[in-house]
């Protein structure tokens, strides 16, 4: 990935913040960057990986239904109290 | 009319247990009743003690007495009860103590269930000839799905398992749920425009199609040609997930993946989150041991920039040189404040090079050395000296008397 325009670390989804973490790492493990770029790359990855972890623990899974109008948000309470197991 | 003989050839005469082992005889030769399957309706059926099931097996014109023994009775998937229509597989013989011709049952099935196997087999076959089971046709599975199509019933246990494993896993995706009939008539029609209404709607990453357990005709929906070909239609990877034990059905066939029940579905498709948690602590320790080995290279790389420069150089060049590295080392440290096992090894980095650059340098930032006059041993404490004392001061450029004072 090109580092001309960072996307903050909070527009990125999980997949996208892992893999450029994953990049930013092995570049700075093998390339041995001038000083400056180490630095950028290192805090970088600092909030890569915050925003990782927070993602992991703050998820909530979204739950839709496609219905003959569209996709609507569907409530877990719609299932839960139906037929048991 | 002849007159029937009554004291002919003594030969003539059978006994009972003849007559009955040569009937038996007959019946246990006609390979046709010796590995048969009889259709027919269930009743008298009794269950004694001993575990033998007895029943009788009844058409509108005939009756047929069976026997099923304890071992093959609890082995059967479906015990008939009074009334079924069934099918009972076994042979026919001779209870010969009660002079009975009997079926000696060893597996039942419900009726019906003959014909759809049968049926089953035909379309495999057929769908297996146009290659639609090839592992080459099949499409790899994501590794992070963001969306995720679930098909099945919206009151099913399935759809619960299915969340179930979702929300512990891996809640970052979002799940869209397709509801259909997975069972009766309207099952097919209603599972195809699931899997076409999420592929034009949605375009999930991948698709789950599930359903809990039941009988050949339960699974009927699954078996369905048209249901087949929206499965390989389907641009989204399906997971089938149908919660039956033993034989797969056409979708399980045809889909992406099979997965043995409707929770394994869910696992098949998502990561773990236990698991991504320890990947980007991992990331995250190697990109602060990069960084701290980046740093140490750095350093070295000026360090013996620096020693050239002592060598070459005029002490105004080597005083800006450290003023340099002073700038830069202090920038690193201040942007690992957060670090702070790094910033401790930038601090002993510096003192090391202060350290390397002499005494001389150190004077010229201000410092002094101080010793007695006459003995020239250097003054280390206020304890060492008393008023009056003479002593000797010694800056970068030179050294000069002074006194202590009073």
């Amino acid at each position: 990935m090109t580092k001309a325009k960072a996307k903050p670390t909070e527009d990125l989804s999980y997949e996208q913040a892992f893999l450029e973490l994953e990049t930013l790492v092995a570049r700075l493990e093998s390339g041995n960057p001038p000083l400056e770029e180490a630095l950028s790359l290192f805090e970088r990855g600092q909030a890569l990986a915050a925003r990782c972890g927070r993602l992991l623990e703050q998820a909530e899974l979204k739950l839709k239904a496609l219905t003959p109008e569209g996709v609507e948000p569907l409530e877990d309470t719609d299932l839960e109290s139906e037929e048991p197991a | 009319m002849p007159q029937l003989q009554l004291f002919g050839s003594d030969s003539a005469v059978l006994t009972v247990t003849d007559v009955t082992r040569r009937v038996r005889g007959l019946l246990e030769t006609d390979y046709r009743l010796q590995d048969v399957w009889v259709a027919g309706e269930v009743s008298n059926l009794s269950r004694p003690a001993s575990g033998h099931v007895y029943f009788t097996l009844k058409d509108t014109q005939a009756s047929l007495r069976c026997i099923m023994w304890r071992p093959d009775a609890a082995r059967v998937l479906v015990m008939p009860s009074a009334g079924d229509s069934i099918e009972v597989h076994g042979r026919v013989s001779v209870y010969e103590a009660g002079g009975q011709y009997q079926l000696y049952a060893d597996a039942v099935r419900l009726a019906g269930e003959g014909a759809l196997f049968q049926e089953f087999l035909r379309l495999k076959a057929r769908l297996e000839a146009e290659g639609l089971f090839e592992p080459a046709r099949k499409r790899p599975l994501p590794t992070w799905p963001a969306l995720i199509g679930v098909v099945t019933s919206p009151s099913g246990a399935a759809l619960r398992d299915v969340l179930h494993v979702l929300k512990r896993r891996f809640p970052l995706a979002e799940v869209t749920l397709a509801p259909t009939a997975v069972q009766g008539d309207d099952a097919p029609a209603g599972i195809v425009a699931a899997l076409r209404g999420l592929n034009r709607l949605v375009r999930p990453d991948v698709i789950l199609l599930v359903r809990g357990g039941g009988s050949i005709e339960d699974l009927a929906a699954f078996n369905d040609e048209g249901v087949a070909r929206a499965i390989v239609a389907s641009q989204a990877p399906v997971v089938s997930g149908v919660g039956h034990e033993t034989d797969f059905t056409i979708a399980d066939f045809v889909a992406d993946m099979r997965a043995p029940t409707p929770s394994a579905a869910a696992e098949i498709v998502t990561p773990d989150r236990a698991q991504l948690s320890l990947a980007v602590r991992r990331a995250r320790e190697r990109l602060a041991r990069a960084f701290a080995g980046s740093l140490a290279a750095q350093r070295w790389a000026l360090d013996r920039q620096l020693d050239a420069l002592r060598i070459l150089s005029p002490r105004a060049q080597v005083a800006s040189a450290r003023q340099r590295l002073d700038d830069l080392l202090a920038r690193a440290a201040s942007g690992v404040h957060h670090h702070l096992s790094l910033r401790r090894a930038a601090l002993s980095g510096l003192s090391q090079t202060l350290r390397a650059v002499g005494p001389s340098a150190v004077l010229a930032r201000g410092y002094a050395v101080v010793s007695r006059a006459q003995t020239g041993k250097v003054v280390r404490s206020v304890a060492e000296v008393a008023p009056g004392d003479e002593l000797r001061v010694r800056v970068a450029d030179g050294t000069f008397e002074a006194e202590v004072g009073p």
